[in-house]
């Protein structure tokens, strides 16, 4: 027996490339490979976090952009009240005040919702984590002091003790670690016994009422839970873009998430970071190839699709998963 | 009379048709209480409203006194009413242990723990294996719970049901799909657990009934029409008629 | 409030109700029959604007465009269903939902080499043009109440397909129960393309009637979409004639929200608090209708006999 799995060295490699690559990219002049690793790892924790929906609750959230867009604004608005003044009790750039008001706003956002949303079952579900995601769109469009459609500048970033996010290099370094927290804390919740409910309503609902489980709970606390860390991975995107707009809360930014996941394997710890990773850099090269790129990679989406099951830590593992 | 379980005056109907009919039933605590009938007489409707998956029309059930007809499905497995599925209903992508540890820690109240993983609580393992060990099983343990056979799966269905320690079982036809052989295993297997639990046990296999039943009533067309033992069901001829009697 | 503005906003309001019933109830058809979730109908109501606007100006006339766009879109249906839809079928809702999204970019991407990033505005003929004046101070365009009244004939035709033709018998019974449907000898695969096909038709027939007012554009389709699972869901998924009544009260409450909620705010706060909390609200306004039909009845406002 090693001391690792394969799946965990896999894991371990990705993530340790994950962390020396960019910095020596952006130390011999590639700043934009930094920029792009930064971007990705907000991204993954964003997928992570729905991976435990998703994944490991088997729940067809397709509204996790309204939650990143949420936690975005919630930067977003406190720096714009702090330069333009106006509700002088939000005004700030302060990091502590902002990221918790992220991880509350989508907190409660996604408790209120969520009892609805959990009420509901299968297609229902979808389409309904859809409309309220919307619903949050057009929130923000309608309101114009913080630019509608327009979208809201930030011009200063959260500022934090220590860490100075307008460095790069820091910004990364911020990205990467909660990366790594947010995977570690989804792992461990999927292998504690909550995870286990969690996971075996997944399999089996009927079953896991009778034996006296009150899965509406279980399933709203893992809702809450995961759209906070959406919010939070919003915060660092605001971070991140100095430029947040409705249009991050689309219906296709959750569909992307909900790609990235399946892309990479849903119900594994590093799927939906890899599927990040695949997602990102096919966007990229093919991005530069043409500006018609969502040709192929509607095409590749599809073709993951109807083809390719299990995703990318299926492929890895070296056997093809036969699906739920 | 000290009935576990009483079910007075029930009634459910579905568009016109009448699945269960004035239903009157009590179980007798630690008696194995066997509802047959023939197909189509009600007797999953029974279940449902038992386990609180379907409301019933109107009626009452109590469970050890205590009203239970609107409460809701998971706080009656609390109050202890356990049940096993007819079609088997296992979380599939488990491991058999792992399907029996989520049993037990129902048991255990909530589960909102999130930081230990649960598979390193050795006692809730110890203990799961232990009823594995029960139901001939315990060398399965790790094996996903997919890969079992269909006679494997009804065990399964008997250790999560005895995993709850419920004070009152209920067996939805444990004998279904089963061949002979399996069968008589798991007639015995229940007869190693009859008088430590109260039993309503609904099954089609008449010589498994007969085997194990202390009493039994005979469900038609979502009635009750007789309830005694089986020498005195044997007897009956209202449930003679039903059985044998012209369509 | 005057109640001239009353009136035309409340036609307004059917109008929109009536588009989104042509949407939805393709998606509820659909949905309805073949279990499938279509995440790219509104990329077929785009479409069908497109091949509209494309026709008008090769014809010089509306009408002929929207005959001939008709049986375009419907084949475009059709070929969905076969390459895209029909392999996953038995797949589960996510599986629909992801490869319908992929679907989605692929066919934006194709509006935007074929017709271009700009939208494309379509000329009316010019007694299409024209408002009619209903009283003195109340004056419509007369393209509107074409839209109402088209968006009633095929509301009217679809309610006698579904519930009086043979095919409708059919589509109705294989909603219920697929199995006997095949037992029947009736081929299943073609009534779901038809089925699809039909959909496809509807959602264009919804583009092409907006295309006038609003030009056809990349990436309409994918926020009425939204708007018409908000009908579907409120009505019940897979019920006809909860659509109806979903689509014509989510198209009515939209409407009046955004032109009479600040008013109706005045009444009870300031008017700078009704000015600016109004236009939030309105935006909010059809989704917290959702969420309270939804909590009083999680299936909707007619569930669909069980499936």
């Amino acid at each position: 027996m090693s001391f690792l799995t394969r799946r965990g060295w896999i894991s371990a490699v990705v993530m340790a490339l994950l962390a020396v690559l960019p910095p020596v990219f952006f130390l011999t002049g590639n700043a934009f490979y930094l920029d792009l690793a930064t971007r990705l790892s907000i991204l993954a924790i964003a997928a992570v976090s729905l991976n435990l929906i998703l994944g490991y609750g088997g729940l067809v959230s397709f509204g996790h952009a309204a939650f990143v867009g949420l936690g975005a604004y919630a930067v977003g608005i406190p720096a714009h009240h702090w330069l333009y003044g106006g509700l002088d009790f939000l005004a700030t750039t302060s990091g502590f005040v902002q990221v918790p008001l992220a991880v509350a706003v989508t907190a409660l956002f996604a408790l209120i919702t969520g009892a609805v949303c959990l009420r509901t079952k299968g297609v229902y579900f979808i389409m309904i984590t859809m409309a309220f995601a919307q619903m949050i769109y057009y929130l923000i469009v309608s309101i114009e002091e913080y630019g509608g459609d327009d979208g809201l500048v930030i011009d200063t970033r959260s500022e934090l003790p220590l860490i100075d996010l307008d460095n790069p290099l820091q910004l990364f370094g911020l990205a990467y670690v909660s990366l790594l927290v947010a995977m570690l804390l989804v792992r461990m919740i999927t292998r504690s016994r909550f995870g286990m409910v969690l996971q075996g309503a997944k399999g089996n609902e009927e079953r896991m009422v009778t034996l006296g489980f009150n899965i509406y709970a279980y399933r709203l606390t893992a809702y809450v839970i995961s759209g906070a860390m959406c919010g939070y991975a919003g915060a660092l995107l605001g971070n991140f873009t100095t430029f947040i707009s409705p249009e991050m809360m689309d219906w296709s930014r959750s569909g992307e998430l909900m790609f990235m996941v399946i892309l990479g394997g849903a119900a594994t710890t590093l799927g939906p970071v890899l599927g990040a990773i695949a997602f990102i850099v096919v966007e990229e090269i093919l991005s530069s190839f043409t500006i018609y790129w969502h040709l192929p990679f509607g095409l590749m989406l599809m073709g993951v699709v109807l083809f390719a099951r299990g995703g990318l830590m299926g492929l890895l593992r070296g056997r093809r998963e036969d699906g739920e | 009379m000290n009935a576990v379980l009483d079910i007075s005056g029930l009634n459910k109907s579905f568009g016109g048709i009448k699945a269960t009919d004035d239903l009157n039933l009590s179980v007798r605590a630690g008696e194995l209480h066997a509802v047959i009938g023939p197909n189509g007489a009600g007797k999953t409707t029974l279940i449902s409203q038992l386990t609180g998956m379907q409301k019933p029309d109107s009626g009452r059930i109590r469970f050890k006194g205590r009203d239970i007809t609107a409460m809701a499905p998971y706080s009656r497995a609390h109050l202890g009413i356990a049940r096993s599925f007819q079609i088997t209903s296992l979380i599939l992508e488990m491991s058999v242990l792992d399907n029996i540890a989520l049993a037990l820690q129902a048991r255990e109240g909530h589960s909102f723990r999130f930081i230990r993983p649960a598979h390193a609580l050795t006692r809730l393992r110890a203990e799961a294996l232990a009823l594995l060990d029960r139901v001939g099983l315990a060398d399965k343990a790790d094996q996903p719970t997919v890969a079992l056979s269909h006679g494997e799966h009804r065990h399964m269905e008997i250790a999560i049901a005895l995993a709850s320690k419920a004070e009152l079982m209920l067996l939805d036809e444990p004998m279904a799909g089963l061949g002979i052989e399996e069968s008589a295993q798991m007639v015995e297997l229940l007869r190693g657990i009859k008088g430590r639990h109260t039993i309503l046990l609904i099954e089609h296999d008449m010589d498994a009934v007969f085997a194990l039943a202390d009493r039994i009533s005979v469900l038609v067309y979502g009635h009750i029409i007789a309830t005694g033992s089986p020498d005195e069901i044997r007897g009956n001829e209202a449930v003679q008629h039903a059985y044998l009697g012209e369509e | 409030m005057d109640l001239s503005l009353l009136i035309i906003q409340a036609l307004n309001g059917v109008q929109l109700g009536l588009l989104l019933f042509l949407v939805a109830s393709g998606l509820t058809l659909v949905f309805g029959i073949l279990d499938f979730v279509n995440l790219a109908h509104g990329s077929l109501y785009m479409l069908g604007a497109f091949i509209c606007a494309s026709l008008t100006f090769l014809f010089g006339n509306f009408l002929w465009a929207v005959l001939v766009a008709l049986p375009l879109t419907g084949g475009i249906g059709y070929l969905v269903e076969r390459f895209v839809a029909r392999p996953l079928y038995a797949r589960n809702h996510l599986d629909h939902v992801l490869g319908t999204f992929g679907l989605i970019l692929v066919l934006d991407t194709l509006a935007h080499l074929i017709w271009g990033p700009a939208g494309i505005a379509v000329p009316l003929p010019h007694w299409l043009d024209g408002q009619i004046a209903l009283t003195e101070t109340l004056v419509i365009p007369s393209f509107r109440l074409l839209i109402i009244a088209a968006g009633l004939a095929a509301a009217a035709g679809l309610f006698w397909l579904v519930n009086y033709t043979r095919l409708g018998m059919l589509i109705r019974a294989g909603a219920s129960n697929r199995t006997m449907v095949s037992a029947l000898g009736i081929d299943i695969q073609t009534l779901f393309a038809l089925v699809f096909a039909l959909g496809a038709m509807l959602a264009g027939l919804a583009g092409m009637l907006i295309a006038p007012i609003t030009e056809a554009s990349i990436g309409m389709g994918n926020s009425i979409i939204i708007t018409a699972f908000v009908v579907i869901i409120v009505g019940g998924i897979g019920s006809m004639k909860g659509a109806f009544i979903a689509a014509l009260l989510i198209g009515l409450i939209d409407t009046m929200g955004r032109s009479f909620l600040d008013d109706i705010f005045k009444l009870a706060m300031s008017p700078e608090a009704a000015e600016t909390s109004a236009p939030a609200v309105s935006a909010m306004l059809i989704y917290i209708i959702m969420a309270l039909v939804l909590a009083l009845r999680p299936q909707g406002l007619f569930p669909p006999r069980t499936r």
